[in-house]
């Protein structure tokens, strides 16, 4: 198989690379739920996990180059893993802890990382979609060939934010590659339910149609394909020829986030609403058989990539590393008081 | 050495000024930068000077990537209203990031808007909204009502590290000033003393400004003497100055264009009250604007917002001479 134009093709030490992030984004997601019973009232608010996405995530944050940048949504976790920020720094934010990858002031919906290209997270629903335009502008001016990736939801394609930007980007030619997550659910709202376009048995992304872009519709639980896709895309906007919508369908696999409840009640991560709210749990069952991490593991050790023997040994490390995430922000303490009044102006 | 400007010119003496002084200074908008022979397009090129869609929402959270990415960009919104369109963008996403990120980022950004237009545009292009964004922790509020500060202010913006709501009082649009040559910059958060006086101190703002110093002449008359103060930036809000003349004067009158419960001046009551409540010889009276939909008919505008003989009258009261307060 070889990759589309302008497109790295994946060696084998990449493709391993690839299962690794995926599987590291599981892992960590996997603590983060698990935090919630394990260590009760660690973990405030309201969380949200990526996993299901991880080889859309993946695949997609691969294609970036070292100046590249990116944005995302409150369903933030899986990018910046992929992109090399410390999982230390991230648990211990999640956490609330004085030595989180945002000082406890982001916590789990807000995560950045502005040394890696993440250059924030809007946890309101689309609102990051002009900011990442807004970044491909700056890009486009500085003539540097940067191009910015934008995660968002299937739910954020009917802002106004969404439209508007989308607009812009075409009309002005702007170098970013617009990844929608469709995850078959906003919230807890089917996408037939709030969508003309699924409404009408059609992929979301014929909205780009209206804006004269290219929009394509992907497997996202294929890293490979999503790279691909992706990657063709960026390469498009490297080259000047403007902004690209892919539609990358997953399926979330744990509940859109943990329950919301009052100070007071414990937290915990619900069942998919596929069996919680539609009773429809062969729905979610089907959705198990497709899961992409032990899918991408399947392939690799299927086609002599690697060995199980090497599969289980970054299991094995990855497991180690999450843990000691967890332990650094269980150990990590709370940022001084005074310091909710730091960052308020620069 | 000073020119004679209007205030419009002067705001956009300041632009041109910090556009060719610092490359990272974009200026966009709707229905600007439409032709090539535009001076902005001319003098700065179609990278940094642009036309937008109507889309706000687009427009300011661009100017938010832009300024992550690190530019300083200038969004020219006309309408102060405009702004309400892409409410989330100006409250609830250009001044968290910052602290969001945990210091990682800055936002420097300036959102130019024109306001309190009440010239019969009725009811949606009239606002003295300013106050609604001066509680939000992580932006600044300016309100320059001479063109001298209307320049001052907007290189102080431009340059400012931080989201900027910059609001410029369109029935100031044309007023001349004499404004200084060059590079002129006003501090944010330092209020002007229009005029000195010892018997009642009267804080107002932008377009009330004016009046209240038309109303302190018609006061000489009577021989009071009133302290005219001008905070110019709502957002840092200059306290210290207006409570050091209440402890001189010991009265004091708030004006503002605004509706009561959304204006500036109910915040500066607030703070009076608590910080210098034993200065205060008499209640504190605020002229601000009736709590109505601003309406098209003129006589009935007029009515419904604070003008000279207001403010003479709220003097006499807080004095202790108006027949209201006998």
């Amino acid at each position: 198989m070889s990759a589309p134009t302008g497109v790295k093709e994946l060696d084998r030490d990449r493709l391993v690379w690839m299962y690794e992030q995926m599987l590291r984004i599981r892992e960590f997601e996997e603590r983060v739920k698990r935090t919630f019973v394990e260590h009760p009232g660690v973990i405030r608010g309201h969380t949200h996990l990526a996993d299901g996405a991880e080889a859309s995530i993946v695949g997609s944050i691969a294609t970036l180059g070292p100046e590249d940048w990116f944005f995302a949504t409150y369903r933030c976790h899986g990018y910046p893993l992929a992109r090399g920020t410390d999982p230390k720094a991230m648990m211990a934010e999640i956490y609330g802890r004085k030595d989180g990858l945002c000082k406890g002031i982001g916590g789990s919906m807000h995560l950045s990382d502005v040394s890696n290209g993440f250059l924030g997270t809007s946890g309101i629903v689309a609102a990051g979609i002009p900011h990442a335009t807004g970044a491909a502008w700056a890009a486009q001016i500085r003539k540097q060939g940067q191009v910015v990736l934008c995660f968002f939801g299937d739910g954020a394609s009917k802002q106004g934010a969404f439209s508007e930007s989308l607009n812009i980007a075409s009309l002005w030619k702007l170098p970013i590659v617009y990844v929608m997550e469709n995850n078959g659910y906003n919230v807890h709202t089917r996408t037939e339910q709030e969508d003309a376009n699924r409404a009408h048995s059609e992929d979301l992304s014929v909205k780009a149609k209206a804006f004269s872009m290219p929009g394509v519709t992907i497997d996202g639980r294929d890293p490979v394909g999503v790279y691909e896709t992706v990657g063709a895309a960026v390469a498009r906007a490297r080259a000047g020829d403007g902004p690209t919508l892919v539609e990358s369908q997953m399926y979330r696999l744990s509940a859109h986030g943990n329950i919301i409840a009052p100070p007071g009640v414990p937290l915990h991560f619900p069942e998919h609403e596929a069996i919680e709210k539609f009773g429809a749990p062969e729905e979610y069952e089907a959705a198990l058989k497709g899961d992409p991490v032990p899918a991408f593991r399947g392939r690799l050790v299927a086609d002599g990539t690697l060995s199980a023997e090497e599969a289980d040994a970054i299991g094995e490390r990855v497991r180690d590393e999450m843990q000691a995430a967890v332990s650094f922000g269980l150990d990590s303490p709370f940022p001084a008081v005074e310091s909710a009044l730091e960052y308020v102006y620069a | 050495m000073a020119h004679e400007l209007p205030f419009i010119a002067a705001i956009d003496e300041a632009i041109r000024l910090e556009m060719e002084r610092d490359d990272s200074v974009l200026y966009f908008g709707q229905n600007m930068a439409t032709t090539e022979n535009e001076p902005y397009v001319d003098a700065f090129g179609k990278d940094r000077v642009r036309v937008t869609p109507i889309s706000e929402t687009a427009e300011i959270g661009m100017a938010i990537g832009a300024a992550l990415a690190g530019f300083r960009p200038v969004v020219e919104l006309y309408m102060a209203e405009f702004m309400l369109v892409a409410m989330d963008q100006v409250v609830n996403e250009a001044p968290r990031f910052r602290a969001m990120s945990g210091g990682q980022v800055k936002v420097p950004l300036v959102l130019k808007a024109g306001f309190g237009f009440t010239a019969g545009w009725a009811g949606q292009h009239t606002g003295t909204i300013g106050a609604l964004f001066m509680g939000v922790p992580g932006l600044k509020v300016v309100m320059p009502s001479t063109a001298a500060d209307a320049k001052g202010l907007m290189a102080t913006a431009i340059r400012d590290d931080n989201p900027v709501v910059y609001l410029h009082h369109y029935l100031l649009t044309l007023e001349h000033g004499e404004v200084p040559d060059g590079e002129y910059l006003v501090p944010f958060g330092e209020a002007a003393v229009r005029r000195e006086g010892g018997d009642v101190t009267i804080v107002a703002t932008g377009w009330t400004v004016d009046r209240a110093l038309g109303a302190a002449e018609q006061l000489a008359a009577e021989g009071i003497q009133a302290e005219v103060i001008d905070p110019r930036t709502l957002a840092p809000l200059d306290t210290q100055t207006i409570l050091e003349s209440v402890d001189k004067t010991g009265r004091l009158v708030l004006v503002d264009q605004a509706t009561r419960h959304a204006s500036v001046s109910t915040v500066i009551a607030g703070e009076v009250a608590e910080h210098g409540f034993s200065s205060l010889k008499a209640p504190i009276v605020q002229v601000t604007a009736l709590d109505a939909t601003i309406p098209y008919s003129e006589p009935l505008e007029a009515w419904v917002m604070p003008n000279e003989d207001k403010i003479v009258t709220a003097v006499q009261q807080v004095l202790g001479s108006s027949p209201v307060a006998a």
